[in-house]
């Protein structure tokens, strides 16, 4: 199957490192401490932050640090065919490891020891990068939740098929069963926190998507960073400063 | 390391040595008692920083630790000051007369910035007939004046009751019943005052006793106590806060 037009174009009519469309807003989930909703073209994530409050179980605090906590599920209208239980399974417990131990590494937990902070993500809507939105909506969430963080962490992903590197893969190019490289950084600290791939890749092919994937993660960085300063100015004027 | 905070709109509550604060009771554990003070870990009561029902200064015996539920229970609303951070967290006391179990009123939640810490918290609204505590953790206590218990009246209550614990509501007589009604213009006013918190917290404006009680007054007008919740009233409180900060401006 054809991925990539002669001309260039994919087949939702992108170019190949063109991101889809982002969207985000804060503050959606009243009774949670911070929540957030991230959009990226037809995936939508939404996240909840509770926290930090007291541990529920006792036997897990940590005298010295706060406790991160991160549940991922996906809500049954969310994939084409109804899901029977979207969270429990396989892929879901992978998912909230891998976003709990992203947003722990940026996390300054030394701040609010002998506390728990939980990170609840569902996918809304799934169109391939669910994994890069929870951990961008997450992002949002933990600022809205104003727990202080050493950077923001941004998420994107990049694939490699009819030998073009793509960014922000969807669902379709997704199980095309191509390579899909997930790669989470700090931007301003300009490190990198979450590297995943599928299939296989050689080496300075791999280079080169890796690269692509970092630009993309920047690109959101500097959309969440308007989004957030848009938010604050809004804080702002409440408060009359 | 760039660090990413946003200090001023934290929801958690920041505690400082002395503040006054206002907290539900979660669990009576052995010689103290957990309390939630919307901060990161549970804030701790000591026995030993409450004082008896009897009012006598002692040690706490094994009898006073079994009857600790007569003083507080799970989900009573409670008074406090902050003592200090320990080794296990938060500690509070509360060994005034004006401070303790919280009756015959409402609970509010709000953002803890919202709240400066100023001289005093405690105010009495003797117009109204209502007492209105501002915990500085955001949890703010609108209710029936209560007066401070006296140390003497204590002693005398304590000598007719005897082996009685606090009378429960199951268990008062018609008399008690009586006594403890509360006229409903009081409770009336409780609404009001209440209401005009829940507003001003909405729309994210400081909470103190001046810019309260305008509220309430502003609301004299409105016909129902509830029509406070809807939005023509919030444009009222918008449009006065506004008028108040432009004046600020101008004598500033």
């Amino acid at each position: 199957m054809e991925y990539v037009s002669p001309e260039g174009l994919r087949i939702d009519g992108r170019r190949p490192m063109e991101m889809r469309k982002l969207h985000a807003e804060m503050g959606v989930v009243a009774k949670a401490d911070g929540s957030a909703v991230f959009v990226m073209g037809n995936t939508k994530v939404i996240a909840a932050v509770y926290g930090p409050r007291e541990v529920q179980n006792r036997s897990q605090q940590m005298s010295d640090q706060a406790l991160v906590r991160c549940e991922y599920s996906m809500a049954n209208f969310s994939t084409g065919d109804r899901m029977r239980k979207g969270k429990g399974d396989r892929r879901s417990t992978e998912i909230s490891l891998v976003v709990r131990q992203t947003m722990e590494a940026c996390i300054l937990t030394h701040l609010m020891p002998r506390s728990q902070i939980d990170i609840y993500v569902q996918v809304l809507q799934a169109d391939g990068g669910t994994r890069c939105a929870c951990i961008n909506a997450a992002t949002l969430a933990l600022a809205d939740a104003a727990i202080p963080m050493r950077d923001l962490v941004t998420s994107c992903s990049a694939g490699y098929l009819n030998s073009t590197p793509l960014l922000d893969l969807n669902y379709v190019e997704d199980s095309a069963g191509g390579p899909d490289v997930t790669v989470g950084i700090l931007p301003k600290m300009d490190k990198v926190t979450l590297l995943q791939m599928d299939s296989k890749l050689p080496i300075d092919t791999f280079d080169n998507v890796m690269q692509l994937a970092i630009e993309g993660c920047k690109a959101v960085a500097t959309y969440i960073r308007e989004v957030l300063l848009e938010n604050t100015k809004q804080l702002e004027y409440h408060r009359g400063v | 390391d760039t660090v990413f905070k946003l200090k001023y709109c934290w929801c958690r509550y920041k505690p400082e040595v002395g503040d006054i604060v206002v907290g539900r009771v979660i669990e009576v554990a052995p010689k103290r008692w957990r309390i939630d003070i919307n901060f990161s870990q549970d804030a701790v009561l000591m026995l030993s920083s409450m004082n008896l029902p009897d009012g006598i200064q002692r040690r706490r015996t094994a009898v006073d630790e079994l009857n600790m539920r007569s003083i507080f229970e799970e989900n009573d609303v409670v008074c406090a000051e902050v003592r200090g951070f320990h080794h296990d967290g938060l500690q509070l006391q509360a060994r005034s007369q004006k401070y303790g179990k919280l009756e015959r009123g409402q609970l509010l939640s709000i953002p803890p910035y919202l709240v400066k810490r100023r001289k005093q918290h405690f105010h009495y609204i003797e117009e109204y007939g209502i007492d209105l505590i501002l915990g500085c953790n955001g949890f703010i206590w609108v209710g029936e004046h209560a007066e401070p218990k006296d140390d003497m009246v204590i002693d005398e209550q304590a000598n007719k009751s005897d082996q009685i614990l606090k009378p429960s509501k199951y268990s008062m007589t018609l008399e008690e019943q009586e006594r403890a009604y509360t006229p409903l213009e009081t409770r009336q006013n409780v609404c009001r005052t209440a209401n005009a918190i829940r507003v001003l917290s909405t729309l994210g404006f400081s909470v103190t006793i001046e810019i309260i009680m305008d509220t309430v007054t502003m609301s004299m007008s409105l016909k129902e106590i509830h029509e406070m919740l809807g939005s023509e009233f919030c444009v009222l409180v918008a449009e006065r806060e506004a008028e108040r900060r432009s004046s600020a401006k101008k004598k500033g």
